[in-house]
């Protein structure tokens, strides 16, 4: 018996090929695009805990000082008091426009490190402890290490997270120009019986725990979670999509149905064997989407990677491996949501009476129905606005876009319902006044695809509306920003001073940069010092100010510090900086600085030789007629013997910038046009599930004299009138989600607020794009409808089924 | 193998010259650096501080102790200094490593803990004047080298302990020029075994007063062993008679160099040649899972001597980076008195 039903199921999808096509799909596509976004998650969060394991971080207290580096007489006096500690110097290290992370220990006293014992296997230990030391890294980078001439020797490692260098102290404070200084002290276990306290020897160090110290996961979890809110979003159409073809399959099977259970199947053994026939095409759909997934996954990450590194320095790999966490969430969110989407058709049937007619009311949403929904939309709408307001914070932030959205959603069907409603009203004549109507009675068995097309419209709008916004305000302010036409690193301070020198009659300005890392309790904190010139005060464009910030930071009297400090320390102009023990500065001015993670600040020249004295004048800007760039660059690159990457133009620089800034957005672009895909098919399978109700609506329309070329126009007329009403209404939602992303999102994420900008010619190009979407969607519905024989219509009136 | 195991092989480059050789060919020559010279003249108090150009030297004091319960104690307090090359400079650039091992055994129990430190950054070192020897808070320091405190902490005991020397530095070998082996191989090395003890012991459940004598040594040199050598049994033996012993055992694969010195109650030495005196295992125990001699006869007929030497308690062993046998060790026979046994290489 069981057999012979699971016979007539199936054959079910014998007949209808393309639905079962369809329905796989949905489901591949939900999964796939949901499990590509956690496995690039997954991906990334294993390369943070593989980094911080071999190196390891996150396991020990440590002292730091919060105004700077430690001088080695604390080292020695913490030592000599009992307390054990390991000395750790580290910070960035530029080489051919990379930056590297070196991080100096002391081998003599660390923890053993993974990368440290493997390298030894072939070393002397003699050569990593002294001059001229060995610099451990990947392989990869050891080949950029290996072509620079004036670098120690360079040991081949797989136990390092990529752009890392890890040598020994001694080394690293040749490499980093920072003798006699440490960056944090690492607390080893194995503390003796008695040590005085902290207070008594170093005052000025702080103790932190792991917990709390700064760690890539945590940093980096507003960008993963901007992520898993797209693949939710991706994979809420995708089950809009399997909830139509599901829907469009238990209407036309309710014959076959009927005719089994009046042969005697009892109704719940039926249900089962649906359930068992919706999980096998769960997990077949899950497991192509998984597929999918990974190769989408695979084909995203190097952008991904590219972006993490570049935006948090977090140390993510572009390769990809298969994770058997993030496969079975796949299948289970699959089979999950395969369930929920089938969940009220199957719940239908089972409530369908024994000899229930071919009604078409039985498959209809209620008026009520839609009442509840908007209900359910505007409950959820508040309740955003309220997690927004009372939890704030970034989790505010997404619960007040997952109110947005939903309730938006919701509310749709209702809000068409009205917009029909009153179109009906002023419409003249009979054939006007059925299309309305018919599209009101249509109205609840589209709303869901209605619904994916919103979401994914207005997500469209939003994200786009936030990228455009973004990439103007940045190449705005790169524009501000890199303003000298040269940008040039001597290979020594001396050399700086002989290039200054043969320089400074030939051009406007000459800008030394000069930078000192220090730590704040925000973080790092670079510390600049810039020379009085015009360029600044014409060019840096300051968002909070005073009336004289330029002439008080000159003075060396006030600190400017950048949007990302301002924000992260609640620091604003009038506030007071502590840039040290003995240093503290008021705030002038606060500047923008986009697509910087760290905190940053300006002081005059003056102020950082005070604060930190001996800082290396390597790096300068060169102010000259813009014509004339290039040719100097090349006599600076011979006259001193100079490599082509140490004198570089600003329209290099702002190239690379740009470069950089568009890898950071492609996963966004990407994910986008993928859901307006979906929401498109999610229409195409809606109108093909009512399509089944739809010649007895027709039939007597065609008897009234409207022929079917009249009829099939209407029906493309009715899916583009649809989508088109829908893009209007996603057109604000989408705008205000795209003020949540640029005004709480982005500042809760990255730290700086951006202008929005909106972009109408973008939107009259979707506007388009949904109708060519919905006419599509519509036109094979139509071209059934043109190609009907006219007895089928005949028919309807024959046997009223 | 990390970095430190290396170190210490490095630095035990001394006993352990076997096991160091072939790795950067420190146990054939010693390139750049110094080596010991008959007929050298010492001067102190500079000769108490450190020597960079050789590659290695240590600081080693041990102490045999009576407690106030009427219990004997050892403490053993020992910086080693190795150069990976022959110079010293400021900062972590230093090539200079230093290692700190002290130990506490009572009847019961063996405590022991280790310090690593390279030079250069003030974290270890050595002062001549006034005397000061110290890696991180462990020291040894006072006015002078016959007026000593002394202090060292583990994880579950300590010690604080003044040392006052009784009588004259000790040179061993000829005039403190002491060779090693067959071929040549020597060291400098002198000792102050007459110090006088009195402190206390920090013990996981106790403190404990005591007082006792100690016996310090001092030695360096750039190649010491001969190619053969694999380990050594070293003792540093007071008689009741006040008399004093040193003599070591150097176990080589073709044949044992023995040497030791006879130290008279004044002060007054004789050394002793290779094969005067004679070191014979009596009984091992299964120490950290080897066998370990840990009764010894030693006999020097010159003087008489024939007694036997057993360890105050077998589990002596300094489970270090590098490990090794030290502990306390009572004397009977034709004299009685107590000492302190060193073996490596087993």
């Amino acid at each position: 018996m069981t057999a012979a039903i699971i016979q007539a199921l199936t054959s079910h999808w014998r007949s209808h090929w393309l639905q079962l096509a369809t329905l796989l799909i949905g489901i591949a596509l939900a999964t796939g695009l949901w499990s590509a976004v956690q496995a690039i998650n997954a991906e990334a969060r294993a390369s943070y805990a593989r980094a911080n394991a071999q190196l390891a971080l996150g396991q020990f207290d440590e002292l730091r000082d919060p105004s700077g580096a430690i001088p080695l007489t604390h080292y020695a006096d913490l030592r000599r008091a009992g307390w054990q500690v390991a000395a750790v110097l580290e910070g960035p290290y530029r080489i051919q426009g990379r930056t590297l992370r070196v991080l100096g220990v002391d081998m003599v006293a660390y923890p053993a490190l993974p990368a440290i014992t493997e390298a030894e296997a072939e070393t002397d230990p003699a050569d990593i402890l002294t001059a001229p030391g060995r610099l451990l890294a990947s392989a990869e980078l050891a080949t950029l290490l290996q072509a620079q001439a004036d670098l120690p020797p360079v040991l081949i490692t797989t136990e390092l997270p990529p752009d890392v260098i890890l040598t020994d102290i001694g080394v690293a404070e040749t490499l980093l120009d920072a003798p006699g200084q440490i960056s944090r002290l690492v607390v080893l276990p194995n503390q003796p019986r008695s040590v005085p306290p902290l207070s008594e020897i170093a005052p000025d160090l702080e103790r932190i725990s792991p917990a709390s110290q700064v760690d890539t996961a945590q940093l980096t979890d507003s960008f993963h979670l901007n992520l898993t809110a797209f693949g939710m979003l991706s994979f809420a159409v995708g089950l809009f999509i399997v909830n139509g073809t599901v829907g469009l399959a238990f209407a036309q099977r309710r014959g076959m149905i009927r005719t089994l259970r009046a042969l005697g199947v009892s109704m719940r053994r039926l249900v089962w064997l649906i359930l068992a026939e919706l999980t096998l095409l769960a997990l077949i759909g899950g497991i192509i989407g998984l597929i999918l997934g990974f190769f989408l996954a695979g084909a995203l990450l190097p952008d991904v990677a590219a972006t993490l590194r570049g935006l948090y320095g977090a140390p993510v790999t572009g390769q990809l491996t298969l994770q058997p966490a993030w496969a079975l969430a796949g299948l289970g969110m699959a089979l999950g949501g395969t369930l929920i989407a089938s969940a009220q058709a199957l719940w239908r049937l089972s409530r369908m009476p024994l000899l229930a007619g071919p009604s078409v009311q039985a498959w209809r949403g209620s008026g009520q129905g839609q009442r509840l929904a908007a209900y359910c939309g505007l409950a959820l709408l508040v309740f955003g606005g309220l997690a927004y307001t009372t939890v704030g914070g970034l989790l505010g932030g997404f619960a007040l876009l997952a109110g947005l959205l939903t309730g938006a959603a919701l509310l749709l069907p209702l809000c068409l319902s009205i917009a029909l409603n009153l179109c009906a009203r002023r419409a003249r004549g009979p054939v006007t006044q059925w299309v309305w109507a018919d599209m009101r009675a249509q109205l609840p068995g589209l709303s869901l695809a209605l619904m994916a097309l919103l979401l994914a419209l207005a997500a469209n709008i939003g994200v786009g509306t936030m990228v455009s916004s973004f990439r103007l305000t940045f190449v705005g302010w790169l524009d501000q920003r890199l303003t000298s036409e040269l940008y040039l690193t001597a290979e020594s301070d001396q050399q700086g001073r002989e290039i200054t020198q043969w320089l400074e009659p030939q051009v406007t300005a000459i800008l030394p940069i000069r930078n000192v890392e220090l730590a704040h309790e925000t973080g790092p904190l670079f510390l600049y010092g810039v020379v009085d010139d015009p360029t600044y005060r014409q060019y840096w464009p300051l968002i909070a100010r005073t009336d004289d910030s330029w002439d008080q930071v000159m003075s060396g009297d006030a600190v400017l510090i950048n949007e990302q400090l301002a924000r992260r320390a609640d620091l604003w102009p009038g506030d007071v900086l502590r840039l040290g023990p003995n240093h503290q500065l008021p705030v002038a001015g606060v500047y923008s600085d986009y697509g910087n993670p760290t905190g940053q600040a300006i002081v005059s020249m003056m102020q950082l030789d005070l604060i930190a004295p001996g800082q290396e004048a390597r790096r300068f800007g060169i102010r000259l007629d813009p014509n004339r760039a290039t040719e100097l660059a090349q006599t600076l690159r011979e006259r001193f013997g100079l490599a082509p990457q140490a004198v570089v133009q600003q329209a290099a620089m702002k190239a690379q910038s740009r470069a950089i800034f568009e890898k950071t957005f492609v996963v966004t672009s990407a994910l986008n046009v993928l859901t307006l895909g979906v929401a498109g098919f999610a229409i195409l399978t809606s109108l093909l599930t009512l399509w089944t109700q739809r010649l007895p609506q027709i039939a007597p329309v065609w008897a009234l004299g409207l022929d079917r070329a009249q009829l099939a126009r209407l029906e493309l007329s009715r899916s583009a009138i649809l989508a088109a009403m829908t893009a209007c209404l996603a057109l604000p939602l989408g705008l205000i989600l795209a003020w949540v992303l640029l005004a709480v999102i982005n500042v809760e994420a990255f730290g700086w607020r951006l202008p929005m900008y909106v972009f109408p010619w973008d939107w009259l190009v979707l506007f388009l794009l949904t109708l060519v979407a919905a006419l599509a969607a519509a036109a094979l519905p139509a071209l059934r409808l043109l190609r009907l024989p006219p007895a089928d219509l005949l028919r309807v009136f024959a046997n009223e089924r | 193998m990390n970095v430190k195991a290396l170190l210490i092989a490095l630095l035990l480059l001394f006993p352990f010259g076997a096991l160091a050789q072939g790795y950067a060919g420190l146990g054939g020559s010693a390139e750049g650096f110094e080596t010991p010279q008959r007929d050298y003249t010492f001067d102190f108090p500079a000769d108490h501080g450190p020597h960079p150009a050789y590659r290695i030297e240590w600081w080693y004091l041990t102490a045999n102790l009576k407690g106030e319960d009427g219990k004997d104690y050892g403490i053993q307090w020992t910086l080693f200094r190795s150069a990976l090359k022959p110079f010293e400079t400021e900062g972590w650039q230093s090539p200079q490593i230093w290692m700190g091992h002290a130990a506490v055994t009572t009847p019961e129990r063996h405590f022991f803990a280790e310090r690593l430190s390279r030079g250069g950054v003030g974290q270890a070192g050595v002062v001549a004047e006034p005397f000061a020897a110290w890696i991180d808070e462990w020291r040894m320091s006072g006015p002078d080298f016959d007026t000593l405190s002394l202090t060292a902490h583990g994880l579950d005991f300590g010690y604080d302990l003044a040392l006052n020397a009784q009588g004259p530095l000790v040179f061993h070998g000829d005039a403190g020029y002491s060779v090693k082996s067959a071929d040549g191989q020597a060291s400098y090395y002198y000792s102050q075994p007459f110090y006088a003890v009195e402190g206390t012991l920090h013990l996981p459940d106790r403190d404990v007063t005591v007082t006792g004598q100690a016996w310090l040594d001092r030695e360096w040199s750039s190649q010491p062993l001969a190619e053969d050598q694999s380990g050594w049994d070293w003792f540093s033996l007071s008689f009741d008679t006040g008399e004093k012993l040193m003599g070591f055992r150097l176990r080589g694969d073709r044949q044992d160099y023995t040497a030791a010195t006879w130290i008279n109650a004044d002060g007054s030495t004789r050394a002793l040649p290779d094969g005067s005196a004679s070191f014979t295992p009596l009984e091992t125990a299964p120490v950290a899972g080897r066998d370990v001699p840990i009764r010894w006869n030693v006999a020097l007929p010159e003087y008489d001597l024939d007694v036997e030497v057993e360890a105050l308690i077998p589990d002596a062993w300094m489970g270090t980076r590098f490990e090794y046998w030290e502990g306390p060790v009572t004397v009977s026979g034709s004299h009685a008195g107590r000492g302190y046994l060193e073996m490596t290489g087993y």
